[in-house]
């Protein structure tokens, strides 16, 4: 399953950008909740989605350092001007769901799990 | 091989920065993936440390066939009680850093679980000096 695959279902809004489509290419292989930075650091695995209402650039130090498929913003926070900077930089797609953690992360996991 | 990185205390803008460089060098050095990931997370862990606590510091890399030995030296308000810094959940980090979801005392747990030997020197008022060894083909 690749990003793309997982925006209807969690009423994600791709945004445009030059490389929408090689971001949204990324395979995910599972997800991952928390806003605790180093719990992600410690625990996330390569190719999951992590789920996070943290909006910050370190966010997007720690999906580029973890290789993790994207970040999904809940409840329709947007990141900060620098976050969405880094994103494009590192290729990392940082998106925006208007589900909150539980029901992202219900919805992540019956889709690829088919629970 | 060595490289070294300074690391500016306070900047979270760029916290993550010297670690990155590190990883992009592992990984043209074809170091195994597994090592790779372990030492990123031990690295990230203690330059945030820095970052989040320190005035400035130096991250110094070493490498050889068999492992690769970083040490993090920073001029800062050193660690009184080495044992209880270690400890899971335990931490001094500020309001505004605990906001941005550091701070959870998971930080030296990290570092610990990721790398093959840890040793902490500080003295308060000066520094920390965190070295840690993690080795290849293990």
């Amino acid at each position: 399953m690749q990003v793309k695959d997982i925006l209807e279902t969690l009423e994600i809004a791709p945004r445009p950008g030059d490389d929408a489509e090689r971001e949204l290419a990324r395979e995910v292989t599972g997800g991952y909740a928390s806003d605790l930075l180093s719990d992600v650091m410690g625990h996330a695995r390569e190719g999951q989605v992590w789920i996070t209402l943290q909006t910050h650039k370190n966010v997007v130090a720690i999906a580029s350092l973890k290789e993790l498929a994207a970040v999904v913003l809940v409840k329709n926070r947007e990141p900060d001007e620098d976050t969405a900077a880094a994103a494009r930089a590192e290729g990392i797609p940082v998106l925006t769901t208007p589900l909150d953690a539980f029901e992202a992360g219900g919805r992540l996991y019956r889709l690829l799990r088919g629970a | 091989m060595e490289f070294s990185y300074d690391i500016a205390g306070g900047d979270f803008s760029r916290a993550g920065a010297a670690s990155s460089e590190v990883k992009k060098i592992l990984k043209q050095l074809n170091v195994e993936l597994a090592v790779i990931k372990r030492v990123v997370v031990a690295l990230y862990e203690a330059e945030v440390n820095v970052v989040a606590h320190a005035a400035d510091g130096v991250m110094q890399v070493t490498l050889d066939s068999a492992s690769i030995e970083v040490v993090i030296r920073d001029r800062g308000p050193g660690i009184p009680d080495i044992a209880l810094a270690m400890q899971e959940g335990y931490s001094t980090a500020s309001p505004r850093v605990r906001e941005m979801g550091f701070g959870a005392g998971m930080g030296l747990p990290n570092i610990k679980r990721n790398c093959d030997s840890l040793d902490i020197e500080s003295t308060v008022g000066v520094g920390t000096t965190v070295r840690m060894v993690t080795f290849f083909n293990r």
